[in-house]
């Protein structure tokens, strides 16, 4: 279905990522939020909080962000599509109830606008550090969806994809900003309502007493309800049954845990979103994503202009990881630069997939500013000369 | 299941609430909890809430597992955390009556900063904390409300803490209702529980159980007869008492009764309220899920 | 030139993001043109230095961040010391010329354009919060970047209601006086 024309705003704007985000969430039906303050990322709940009165949402400021990232889901639970936002610190608290989201199938979208880490680190300045905590935080295993934008319009557009993917595959999804991405302003152009495709939760058709919360009736999704309609549901953080109820044995652990896992892993190909640009016949291509990839655009363009022959990939999606993905580029190009705003997180994703096919190298930083295209133009001739 | 009552057999009047097919439960014989479940499924007989329109979450211990065998939708979330899981679930539902249920350690310790802001703002929800001294689903160590000088496996001299006034505790931070009774005052606590299920807002009542298992034993109290014994002997009912003067210590006497009952608009009242004063017909009231 | 590089630079409380937010307006929403806006700023929300970089653009912008600047608005000192090194050969200085002081560290070729911001806000139209606006008017006549009346509409836009008039009021006298500046 579409968006609300009644809560979408229509028109070119020249707003920062993190309104552009609240703007995105709202077009894509989220009227819950929960959250608490942190730098970078209060902007979003500060527009959210003037904007929902006005479109029939709630936002609620709640007490810390252990109790966000689990009010949002009672509120899910409850019918309504929710998201909680922030940063650093405030991500790592809600670690656990990531793990609650993916073990009760709950479509919650985490927004986490990174900053440079670890502990209170740097609360103004940017990071991409979060990467890996977003698919391992959590105790246990489990699989989410993570996007990474790159752009004041992205993050309106792809928060949308974030909450129709999160509706379609019932997992935790983490919409990954960075400070640069939050506090950039740029060019947001809205479009109308009708031209927004929403993804409506989609209620099972069974009736009560004929259903169970998590049985596999077709695909490889459980069909959802909300509270109130009359299934009488229980869901829990146990390993459970279809029926929800707790079940806990080695048997059940492996059914329960596997599905969860390749419900995401099964559509790694469908969830790839990237970008990708003269990779084929390149003596080095750059993989980057987020703000960095902005970066690495740049140096990558100067790189050509010297008459250097340099692909670029830039990733949107960052989890699940498309190996495929990665090794086609191997094929493709005489050796790979990873850069990221951490001291080397994803390289060790491209490493694996691409195994010693080519080289991977790294540009690192330990956040606290964008690495400078200088330094990537520089590797680029090092590792081409 | 298949077995349709008779005039001979007839139903217990708790298997309505029940998931019968999960009993025999996982609660230890003479455990209070049950006790305090038989009184919520006969309070809710009292009232007019329709079932579909009832949810109960839980945190994680005993207690917690109340949510996995009542038959309504329920949710059995993370420790400590019923309360702002049941904050979002009751803003998104203001039809529906939602019960948080579990006990002293997951409300107030690892849970006391939830609940102490839900009382402020004074969510409509019902809080039944079952609060029997101690952590049972791990073996019987001190809580925030196990008496100074009682035995737990973390404190093998004595508790040396100060514990929490329950009561006095959530009303200091707003609650509407408060009450407290013994697992041996099931008449009272089940018109407590139909008072709180029946009250718009914040009410919490504590009920105190036993846990002949790991509390009583360690502490060569007896069983959970003795128990039930001890509560019948030492309790003395005082509606209305100052809840500053209702602290426990070591198998003291126990103040029960209803002790706050003080109506005032609840989050959602003063959020539509504040929203109607400052943008008038720009305000868009969040009515439920359609 | 398709993209240009510009470096606002004050003190906090001058209205530096303000300025550069007006700017990004105007080009990307009533010229339908391409900006982004890039801020710093110190700990202290008034009196440490703040910094904006824009970029104006007829196409998207890939890099939003100045390494060069074609248009300098200095508004301290500081801020002139700072990044006068970063002008390009033939850019163009807008600076508070009773704040900032331009010297032989400027790039050949370049231009500068001064006036007295400040004062004119402060003892001519009564208002010294009015100063960003005094110089981006002043901003808009000398390098012809953004059309004045898109520079307008996005003041409009940008302000408390209610104080339009005045604030355009500003603007105006900034862009009057850059324009006898140019001719």
């Amino acid at each position: 279905m579409k968006a609300d024309p009644a809560a979408v705003a229509t028109g070119v704007h020249f707003i920062d990522g993190n309104e552009a985000c609240a703007e995105g969430a709202i077009a894509a039906g989220c009227r819950f939020a929960a959250g608490y303050p942190i730098t970078p990322s209060t902007e979003v709940v500060e527009h959210i909080a003037k904007r929902f009165p006005k479109l029939g949402g709630v936002f609620i400021q709640m007490e810390d962000e252990i109790a966000s990232s689990i009010c949002f889901q009672g509120a899910i639970w409850g019918g309504m599509k929710a998201m909680t936002v922030t940063s650093g610190p405030g991500l790592s608290l809600m670690m656990e109830h990531v793990g609650l989201a993916a073990m009760t199938e709950t479509p919650s979208v985490f927004v986490d606008v990174q900053r440079g880490g670890p502990s209170t680190g740097l609360p103004t300045l940017p990071g991409q550090q979060d990467v890996m905590q977003v698919r391992w935080g959590s105790h246990g295993d489990y699989e989410v969806i993570a996007l990474a934008p790159n752009s004041p319009q992205e993050c309106f557009d792809h928060i949308i994809t974030a909450f129709n993917l999160a509706e379609q595959y019932r997992v935790p999804v983490f919409f990954m900003m960075d400070e640069c991405i939050g506090h950039m302003l740029g060019k947001v152009r809205i479009p109308e309502a009708n031209q927004i495709d929403v993804r409506e939760r989609k209620f099972t058709e069974r009736p009560p007493g004929q259903y169970l919360p998590y049985e596999i009736y077709s695909g490889d999704q459980p069909e959802m309800v909300r509270a109130g309609m009359g299934y009488r549901i229980h869901t829990t953080g146990l390993t459970h049954d279809a029926r929800g109820y707790p079940e806990m044995n080695a048997q059940a652990q492996d059914k329960l845990i596997r599905r969860l896992c390749n419900k995401v892993l099964d559509h790694t190909e469908e969830l790839t979103l990237c970008e990708s640009d003269q990779i084929d016949g390149s003596d080095v291509t750059i993989i980057a994503y987020g703000i960095t990839a902005r970066v690495a655009a740049y140096a990558v363009e100067q790189a050509r202009q010297q008459g250097l022959k340099v692909g670029q990939l830039r990733l949107i999606t960052l989890w699940p990881f498309n190996d495929r993905l990665i090794r086609d580029v191997a094929q493709n190009t005489r050796s790979i630069i990873v850069a990221e705003m951490n001291l080397g997180q994803m390289v060790h994703e491209v490493r694996r997939a691409v195994g010693d096919k080519v080289p991977v190298h790294l540009i690192d930083s330990a956040g606290g500013a964008i690495i400078e295209p200088e330094t990537i133009l520089a590797k680029i001739k090092e590792v081409v000369s | 299941m298949s077995d349709a009552p008779t005039n001979s057999t007839p139903t217990n009047p708790v298997e309505k609430l029940l998931r019968m097919e999960r009993i025999p439960h996982i609660w230890c014989p003479g455990c209070g909890v049950g006790t305090s479940v038989n009184c919520f499924a006969r309070a809710l007989d009292k009232t007019d809430i329709d079932y579909d329109n009832l949810h109960v979450v839980s945190g994680i211990g005993c207690t917690g597992r109340v949510a996995g065998y009542v038959n309504v939708d329920s949710f059995h979330t993370t420790h400590g955390r019923a309360i702002p899981f049941a904050t979002g679930l009751a803003i998104a539902r203001p039809e529906a009556k939602v019960v948080v249920y579990s006990g002293d350690g997951d409300l107030f310790a690892i849970g006391g900063n939830h609940l102490i802001h839900a009382a402020r703002r004074n969510i409509d929800m019902t809080v039944i904390c079952v609060n029997n001294f101690t952590y049972g689903m791990t073996g019987g160590q001190v809580t925030p409300t196990t008496p100074y000088s009682a035995k737990a496996t973390t404190t093998p001299y004595g508790n040396f803490e100060d514990t929490f006034n329950l009561p006095n505790l959530v009303e200091s931070c707003g609650a509407v209702y408060v009450a407290r009774w013994t697992v041996y005052h099931v008449r009272k606590l089940i018109k407590s529980m139909t008072k709180a299920l029946n009250t718009k807002g914040f009410s919490f009542i504590e009920v105190i159980a036993q846990c002949p298992t790991l509390y009583q034993r360690r502490n060569k109290l007896g069983d959970g007869v003795m128990a039930l014994q001890y509560y019948k002997e030492r309790s003395t009912v005082q509606n209305g008492a100052p809840t500053v003067d209702v602290g426990l210590d070591y198998q003291s006497d126990i103040i029960v009764g209803e002790f706050v009952d003080k109506p005032r608009p609840t989050f959602m009242d003063k959020y539509n309220t504040r929203m109607t004063e400052i943008l008038g017909n720009k305000f868009v009231p969040y009515e439920g899920v359609k | 030139m398709s993209q240009t590089e510009i470096r606002i630079c004050g003190l906090g409380g001058q209205g530096v993001i303000m300025a550069g937010m007006i700017i990004g307006r105007a080009a990307s929403i009533y010229e339908d043109r391409f900006a982004t806006l890039v801020q710093s700023f110190g700990p202290e929300a008034r009196g440490s230095e703040c910094s904006a970089q824009v970029m104006v653009s007829d196409v998207a912008i890939a890099f939003p961040y100045i390494r060069t600047s074609d248009i300098f608005v200095a508004m301290s000192q500081g801020a002139y010391d700072k990044f006068v090194k970063e002008m390009k050969d033939d850019s163009i200085l807008v600076y508070e010329n009773e704040l900032v002081f331009p010297d032989d560290q400027m790039p050949k070729g370049a231009k500068k354009f001064g006036m007295p911001g400040t004062r004119i806000a402060e003892d001519e139209l009564g208002r010294r919060i009015v100063f960003n606006m005094v110089m981006i008017g002043f901003f808009t006549a000398v390098t012809k970047l953004i059309d004045v009346e898109a520079m307008r509409q996005a003041v409009q836009n940008s302000v408390p209601p209610g104080t339009e008039e005045f604030n355009l009021k500003a603007f105006n006298r900034g862009y009057e006086d850059g324009l006898a500046q140019v001719g």
